[in-house]
């Protein structure tokens, strides 16, 4: 009896690595056809709009870039823990509270100018997020309580928090008694980098970003427990890697990167703290933290493609009436066919012959 | 077939071609639709907010048929991401464009300036430029209707109110409704359960028992979703329906709910941008303005009370009744409002504290 | 705190903690199940959203409020369907496709809904039992409940006592806690795990049934409103012990609509926002106690949970 089962690659196919996801996006774009031709919608324009037009001129594709800064930013770090098996579910929350603590310095200084106020602001969001980080930190390493509890429940008290200071002692006076903060003077002064573009420093740091963490990972020795935390556990232990040295390093690291991306959305796009700063970035960088396989490069291209496809997505509402559901449906297809023709390149098929007296062998 | 043809045939028909191209041309421009774009916080199916401004955005279709072309795009996140999606609309050519959410305030700003063509409608906002204006409904003016009706009908004297988030236009609705209660039922008390959300059907509903379970024998909502109202005729107690007529959900509840009609704005407006008339404004408009009105009263409302109600909507019209005159106390029992001053239009936009009589 | 709770506020606010909690208790004892297979599946929002929409479609269709719920299930286990094809049988992540799932349920139960929206429909009916639903004060909250609510109790029995019981259960739980070793006595882990799978997409989807069709009989795009979330937590909370996840649920569902009934007293002049922190710091300080005392016991997830398996040879 011939059965075929799935089984690991000893190494991963290369070719089929960078060529799986070409197979992907083929797959997605016809079920994405066969989706709008059952919603009525003509597709050739709806897949125009929402993968060609974004990547057309150059606002667009700064447009798609900043939306992509963010989530890089925050996947390299995710991905950092998510390699050690710490799960840092709570990137949200650290970055409300990145935004909150850079919130506060740019109302500290409203009234001036100067260049030290975008710098100072940085390091009190990577100061922030890295303080509401420390707290599912502190109670996983000491105490063993699951982290992804913890970081997820602090998501929700961030998000309170930021409301009650944005409805409370934080309101701008002159703001008609609306739940804003004052505008902060950066968002004058922070200049787009590219013409034509709305493209911010933040842009050109997650790529550093990114790859500073990719050196991280592969030079360096902390990088390597990391890995070995992840991959081989006890083989870690046995080479006197602490376990809580790698959560706290994750931990730290994720929720610095979160608290700094949350500083570049409140002091360039949005200019002021209000009740809702992200659109739920903490979680959609899980996933392009997992597109990207957990490695810093690959997370940059699948930032990219996150954010082209919500970019696209509103393009393709405007354009020919795509329903704004059929955009996370397309989506959802997208991550799945992702994730499933992924598994070519870690994995092969072998066909395998069993014998009746249940001894395998293989042809 | 060209061979056949005679000088006169050939004239006739070049003739016969030019006008109809020249008219095709001429109808060409004329038939040039103007784009219009709105921008929602929320999906068309929350039954609510955006729903309301959906239903304008489909009867200005209906009014201008093939001279306008609308775009919606819906559950766009405030902040950075609405600025792409106006600028988006914006740079397709959208003359008229709709940003149905106080915070997408400095974004519409944002995006005005730098196309200065282009027309900019910002609701429940305060701030306007050259080519932007704000838009706001005066519902509080349906407040007063509704809290008049739920003193003259309420036993317990405690009328409940399931709130959003303190942001003055709630808290705005919150009093209106208190003062008209107790001009007409001095002891009555407005309870107020914040769910600091504008939409969470099962939360709103749980906010709804909570108060009922505290006596409150009237509900109104200042969120989105039919729940409050549904677990009021549940529990046989009367309410009030918001943003939308809630009948289908109450039919034996609902006294009546505040409608919000954007329709005639929208059309409006849009008229202005064809006629080259358009001109920035900042307008707060009610009742009288047709921006808002109740729905067909309920079983529930005799008669006598239905006069009333209407005698009020009538008063606001003509301007000889206004919700916010005084003499009015605030929670303290101090009186912020002088005998027979009327609140100014300033005042009610900033609105942050509380009258006497509601519990928030 | 001064105000006077007599016995008909204390069934009534039960009464209201019960709807809270039985959405939330339902997604996690399935979710549970799930897990102790060894399979995290995060899609527990997607799937919640399938059966809400799916259970209001039926009974607005058919007027059958039993066909309804078996609508629901089966609504939650196709999309859970989809997700143990691509984690079990493709080995893909089980993180992203979970993310992925919620994603895309979202989007599916949107556009299978809009037709649905501003229709109400009838409601789940309740238990009347002659005498006893009529008790003062508890006579409504223990004679006077939904079908579901009934359910969702006896399914704690029921998963309590197969988890920790029954042969099947233990079967189940070597699977999650060492695959390898399950497989080599003989176990079939994949078809193991794409039947706790199966059972964990049904179940959320009767907890999105019963707020569609039973908290707030409407449908409304996005109505869980992050519950799906809540669910999951709620599952390590109860540190993957069905009686612990049933008691969390109404702890959680206690304290959101204690903060709703403080308001509505008006007698606390604490910011709402604090108020509203209330249920997520009381969950983290309970963990933390939880974990730190001489009670502590083994408050581990599964050894395998979200590893992909693959058969030796």
């Amino acid at each position: 009896m011939i059965r075929w089962r799935i089984e690991r690659r000893y190494e991963v196919s290369r070719a089929l690595l960078y060529s799986t996801p070409v197979v992907a996006v083929v797959l997605t774009l016809a079920a994405g056809i066969a989706l709008f031709c059952g919603l009525g919608i003509d597709a050739r324009a709806a897949l125009y709009h929402c993968f060609i037009e974004p990547l057309e001129t150059l606002s667009s594709i700064g447009e798609v870039l900043i939306k992509a800064a963010p989530l890089i930013m925050m996947a390299v770090g995710l991905g950092l823990g998510f390699r050690a098996n710490v799960w840092n579910i709570g990137a949200e929350g650290q970055l409300t509270l990145g935004a909150v603590a850079a919130g506060g310095v740019a109302l500290l200084f409203w009234e001036h100018e100067g260049s030290f106020i975008v710098p100072l602001m940085m390091l009190a969001g990577i100061a922030g997020g890295m303080l509401w980080a420390a707290i599912p930190a502190f109670l996983k390493a000491r105490l063993n309580v699951n982290e992804i509890l913890t970081s997820l429940m602090l998501t929700y008290v961030a998000g309170l928090l930021l409301s009650a200071l944005v409805y409370g002692p934080w309101k701008d006076p002159e703001g008609m008694n609306f739940p804003q903060s004052r505008m902060f003077s950066t968002w004058e002064t922070v200049d787009p980098l590219l013409a034509g573009t709305r493209i911010h420093i933040g842009v050109p740091l997650a790529l550093v970003v990114a790859l500073a963490t990719a050196l991280l990972v592969e030079r360096t020795l902390i990088g390597f427990e990391i890995k070995v935390a992840g991959l081989a556990p006890s083989a870690a232990r046995y080479a006197g890697f602490r376990r809580d040295r790698v959560v706290w390093l994750a931990f730290l690291l994720s929720g610095g990167l979160a608290g700094l991306a949350g500083m570049l959305e409140v002091a360039g796009p949005i200019g002021q703290l209000v009740p809702v700063i992200t659109p739920g970035y903490g979680f959609t960088a899980i996933i392009v933290a997992f597109l990207g396989r957990l490695n810093p490069i690959g997370i940059i291209v699948a930032g990219v493609l996150m954010a082209l496809s919500y970019v696209g997505g509103e393009n393709a509402q405007i354009a020919v009436g795509l329903p704004r559901a059929a955009t996370g449906m397309f989506q959802g297809l997208l991550l799945f066919f992702l994730l499933a023709t992924d598994v070519l390149a870690r994995y092969r098929i072998r066909w395998v012959r069993r014998v009746r007296h249940g001894v395998a062998h293989e042809s | 077939m060209l061979c056949n043809m005679n000088r006169r045939r050939f004239l006739q028909a070049t003739a016969a071609t030019g006008l109809v191209a020249s008219q095709g041309i001429v109808s060409a421009w004329a038939a040039e639709p103007l784009k219009v774009g709105f921008v929602y916080v929320g999906p068309i199916g929350d039954y609510g907010w955006t729903h309301g401004h959906d239903t304008g955005r489909k009867a200005v279709e209906a009014h201008f048929g093939n001279k306008v072309k609308t775009t919606y795009v819906e559950s766009v996140a405030e902040g950075p991401d609405a600025e792409r999606v106006i600028r988006q609309l914006a740079q397709q050519d959208h003359g008229l464009i709709f940003t149905t959410s106080f915070g997408y305030m400095e974004q519409t700003l944002r995006v005005a300036k730098q196309f200065p063509k282009l027309k900019f409608e910002h609701a429940t906002g305060y701030k306007t430029a050259a080519n932007m204006s704000a838009y706001n409904s005066r519902f509080y003016e349906g407040r007063a209707v509704a809290g008049h009706i739920a003193g003259k009908l309420t036993k317990t004297g405690k009328i409940g109110y399931v709130a959003s988030v303190p942001i003055p236009e709630v808290v705005m609705g919150i009093n209106a409704t208190a003062l008209a209660a107790r001009k007409v039922r001095p002891d009555a008390t407005v309870r107020v359960v914040w769910v600091h959300t504008w939409f969470d059907p099962a939360k709103e509903a749980d906010a709804a028992k909570a108060l009922i379970d505290q006596g409150v024998d009237i509900m109104t909502q200042h969120t989105d979703s039919p729940a409050p109202l549904q677990v009021a005729e549940g529990r046989g107690i009367l309410g009030f329906g918001q943003a939308s007529d809630m009948k289908a959900y109450a039919p034996r509840a609902q006294l009546s709910a505040i409608l919000d009609l954007w329709g005639d704005y929208y059309i409006g407006r849009l008229q202005a941008v064809l006629d080259g008339t358009w001109k920035s404004q900042s307008i707060w408009y009610g009742f009288k303005e047709k921006m808002l009105a109740m729905a067909p009263y309920g079983e529930a409302v005799p008669e006598a009370l239905r006069q009333e109600a209407d005698a009020i909507i009538a008063g606001t019209i003509n301007g000889s009744y206004h919700a916010f005159t005084g003499p009015i106390k605030n929670q303290q029992g101090e009186v912020v409002v002088q005998d027979g001053v009327r609140m100014s239009d300033d005042a009610l936009l900033k609105m942050n504290w509380y009258v006497e009589g509601v519990s928030a | 705190m001064g105000w006077h709770m007599s016995l008909e506020l204390l069934g009534s606010m039960l009464l209201t903690v019960v709807g809270a909690a039985t959405p939330l208790l339902f997604a996690a004892l399935g979710e549970v199940v799930a897990e102790r297979s060894g399979v995290l599946n995060l899609g527990v929002e997607g799937m919640m959203l399938a059966g809400a929409v799916s259970g209001f479609a039926t009974v607005m269709v058919s007027g059958n409020h039993l066909l309804g719920l078996l609508a629901a299930a089966a609504a939650g286990a196709a999309l859970a369907l989809v997700f143990a094809v691509l984690t079990l049988t493709l080995m893909a992540n089980q993180v992203a496709t979970g993310l992925a799932l919620t994603i895309f349920g979202v989007g599916l139960s949107a556009l299978a809904g809009a037709g649905f929206v501003g229709v109400p429909v009838a409601a789940l009916p309740k238990l009347a039992l002659p005498g006893l639903s009529d008790l003062p004060g508890l006579g409504r909250l223990i004679f006077g409940q939904d079908m579901l609510v009934y359910l969702s109790l006896a399914m704690t029995v029921a998963v309590a006592s197969f988890l920790s019981r029954s042969r099947s259960g233990l079967i189940l739980r070597a699977c999650g806690e060492s695959d390898v070793a399950a497989h080599a006595i003989g176990y079939h882990v994949i078809r193991v795990r794409y039947v706790a799978v199966l059972f964990g997409g049904a179940m959320s989807g009767l907890g999105g049934a019963y707020l569609s069709l039973a908290a707030t009989p409407m449908w409304i795009e996005n109505m869980t409103a992050g519950r799906g979330w809540i669910a999951l937590a709620l599952v390590a909370f109860g540190s993957w012990r069905a009686w612990r996840i049933c008691a969390g649920a109404y702890l959680f569902g206690g304290v959101t609509i204690l903060q709703l009934y403080v308001q509505g007293a008006g007698r606390l002049h604490v910011p709402s926002q604090i108020m509203s922190m209330l249920p997520y710091l009381a969950t983290i300080a309970l963990l933390t106690v939880m974990a730190s005392g001489p009670w502590r016991s083994r408050f581990d997830a599964p050894a395998c949970l979200g590893k992909p398996f693959s058969p030796p040879a």
